[in-house]
């Protein structure tokens, strides 16, 4: 999981877009903005980590991009996803058939719920060979030979009339990603890939992801609540925290030089392996409530340094040293 | 104070599957080895970090200490005692002394019942409270221990995040005033923020109460922050125990390195995480002989198939299970 070289990246082009995306739920309880305002955009080959806590906001964004999130109760208020340019949300379905799976392509956390059960393995993943390249089954049976070969799964052939419940939880999670990869996608949305993993297998996983990133160029959209996976995962690194993104970085900067209170609370309260302190220093408080969210930056109650003005007034995203955003009042 | 307040000794826990007629007579059963004869020990006043991937016996070993499943066989001394020949009454008394604390605590508390009904339970059960004023001041005692306010008293679970749920179980663990408290992953289930609170939470009783803790983890970097010492398991082995510092700074069974190297830390300067292990977890059903680990060991030779390595004292209270160490 090496870092690529930055040079590479300034120059290549912006796949995906995202501008002032804010989605609103209407539930029965009352109105959830579960994203607000969110802003980033994601080069060629690069791998954006999307980090934050459950309920900040970060699936819903993933799925925002694939237009996933059911409308209604879903609604997008403000602002647009451009991939390759193109706006999603003025796409027809038709068009939106071609993007899914041909071009974006998405890893989902629980293998178990988003892999079906009553088929076979390799049913499910010629499935959406035979749908989106019209291969026959003779073909597309070959075509999943290969790339459960290709994600590591022991001797693949005898493996194609498995049925999901047969495959072990890391298995289960290779089967995903052979199926989301087997339309040759260009950008791949991962989201908490290995978070119901073991240590060991989330270590083979990454590598796997970060090999089939580096053969085919593909970038990535990274989501987790693990900062030692981002850390060494990602290029960029958005922070989210209660439906906002907080701070937007490079990931080697933002780790050694965090700017937002949230990131550094973060980052302090996560216990670390190589020395042992008696007390770790937490976030202190709880999560807002999303439905009825505090004014001003959502962060304030929980903030040591908050100030009069975190009370009233949503902080907007800065530049505080090159290619790294903050949204918070002590850098106004 | 080194007194051992728990000793474990050969620990064994086996379920039978296909445990039907047919499949008997057939001679088709097959056993899972979910614990396979484990030694260990936790001294008063420490804490013992239980750690290894899922499905290693982990926290089918809470639940044998505890006898909340009956063990195959082994001995389990509190306090010198053999609680395994205790009968029911002489078990209440058990429960007075250890308590555990779950994993989720969506499920560990009861949805139907108000905070003040969940935390004075314990005290009706082991008959701590007498009257109805002498409860209600137990309970807002040990929420004030927590870190929860009075208000909370009358509220139902339903009403609380995941962390504050978490701080409900562990009240209602302190109300006994145990001296032995079996944490199984009680902070995996929280956001890292919150998980901080509860680790630092766990650290002032232990420093008030004097508690011991038997604490379970998948997370190293959890374990490495509250143990005093560490045992590893695998496949229903402890293959190895140390202090935690050797352990984590000195690791000798091949698997500890690799669980270690397989570590993603929050810092991109540190080395990637890096896997050394091939292949999959071996599985707890009719393991064969010799060392689990040994279709995945880079150092596995003929001798580690046949024959199972013990856990050997290698010195200065460390232990390793492996024939190349």
């Amino acid at each position: 999981m090496e870092q690529r070289a930055k040079h590479d990246m300034a120059e290549a082009e912006t796949v995906l877009e995202l501008d002032d995306l804010t989605i609103r739920f209407k539930l029965k309880r009352g109105e959830l903005t579960a994203v607000n305002g969110v802003s980033f955009k994601v080069k060629r080959g690069e791998t954006f980590g999307l980090v934050g806590e459950s309920g900040s906001g970060k699936t819903v964004t993933a799925r925002s991009i694939m237009r996933l999130v059911p409308t209604p109760p879903g609604e997008i208020v403000r602002g647009r996803v451009l991939f390759e340019g193109e706006s999603v949300y003025d796409k027809s379905d038709q068009e939106m058939r071609e993007m899914r799976g041909k071009k974006v392509a998405m890893v989902f956390q629980e293998p178990m719920s988003a892999l079906n059960p009553v088929f076979t393995v390799g049913s499910q993943i010629g499935d959406a060979l035979r749908t989106n390249l019209g291969m026959s089954k003779q073909e597309a049976n070959e075509r999943v030979i290969e790339l459960l070969q290709l994600v590591g799964i022991p001797s693949p052939g005898s493996r194609l009339d498995s049925y999901v419940h047969e495959f072990s939880g890391g298995m289960r999670q290779r089967v995903m990603l052979a199926m989301a990869l087997s339309c040759d996608p260009t950008f791949l949305i991962a989201d908490e890939p290995t978070t119901a993993l073991d240590v060991t297998i989330q270590a083979t996983i990454l590598e796997l992801i970060q090999n089939m990133i580096e053969r085919f160029g593909m970038s990535l959209i990274f989501i987790t609540h693990n900062l030692g996976v981002v850390a060494h995962a990602c290029d960029t690194i958005g922070v989210m925290y209660a439906s906002h993104i907080v701070e937007l970085g490079d990931t080697r900067e933002l780790f050694k030089n965090p700017q937002h209170p949230y990131t550094m609370g973060l980052l302090n309260s996560i216990p670390r392996l190589d020395t042992q302190s008696k007390y770790l220093t937490p976030i202190k408080g709880l999560v807002c409530n999303m439905q009825n969210p505090p004014t001003g930056c959502k962060f304030h109650p929980r903030c040591e340094k908050a100030m009069d003005i975190c009370r009233q007034e949503i902080p907007q995203m800065k530049e505080v040293a090159p290619g790294h955003f903050a949204a918070c009042h002590l850098h106004n | 104070m080194t007194e051992n307040i728990l000793e474990v000794r050969g620990l064994t826990k086996h379920f039978m599957l296909d445990n039907d007629t047919v499949s008997r007579i057939a001679g088709k059963t097959r056993t899972l080895k979910a614990v396979d004869g484990i030694d260990f020990f936790i001294k008063r006043g420490e804490t013992l970090g239980l750690v290894g991937e899922s499905g290693c016996g982990k926290s089918t070993t809470a639940r044998l200490i505890t006898r909340l499943v009956e063990p195959s066989g082994g001995d389990v001394l509190l306090k010198g005692e053999n609680i395994l020949d205790f009968s029911r009454p002489q078990m209440q008394d058990v429960r007075k002394t250890v308590q555990l604390v779950f994993q989720d605590p969506y499920s560990s508390l009861n949805p139907r019942k108000t905070i003040m009904q969940i935390l004075s339970r314990p005290l009706e059960v082991h008959n701590l409270a007498k009257t109805w004023s002498e409860k209600r001041h137990r309970v807002l005692e040990l929420l004030g221990l927590v870190g929860l306010a009075e208000e909370h008293a009358d509220r139902y679970p339903h009403e609380f995040s995941g962390g504050q749920r978490q701080r409900i179980a562990i009240a209602r663990a302190l109300a006994v005033s145990p001296e032995l408290i079996i944490g199984d992953e009680p902070v995996s289930a929280l956001d890292v923020s919150i998980q901080a609170q509860i680790l630092n939470l766990f650290r002032d009783l232990q420093e008030q109460f004097s508690l011991t803790y038997l604490f379970i983890a998948h997370d190293l970097s959890v374990i490495r922050h509250i143990s005093d010492r560490v045992a590893v398991m695998y496949v229903g082995k402890i293959v190895e125990a140390g202090n935690v510092e050797d352990i984590f700074e000195r690791p000798q069974h091949p698997y500890t390195k690799a669980l270690l190297e397989a570590v993603p830390e929050a810092d991109p300067d540190k080395p990637p995480p890096h896997l050394v292990l091939k292949g999959e977890v071996a599985t707890p059903i009719d393991p064969p002989p010799g060392c689990r680990l040994c279709a995945r060991c880079p150092l596995a030779d003929d001798y580690c198939a046949e024959v199972a390595p013990e856990l050997r004292d290698t010195g200065e209270g460390r232990f390793v299970a492996c024939h190349k160490v």
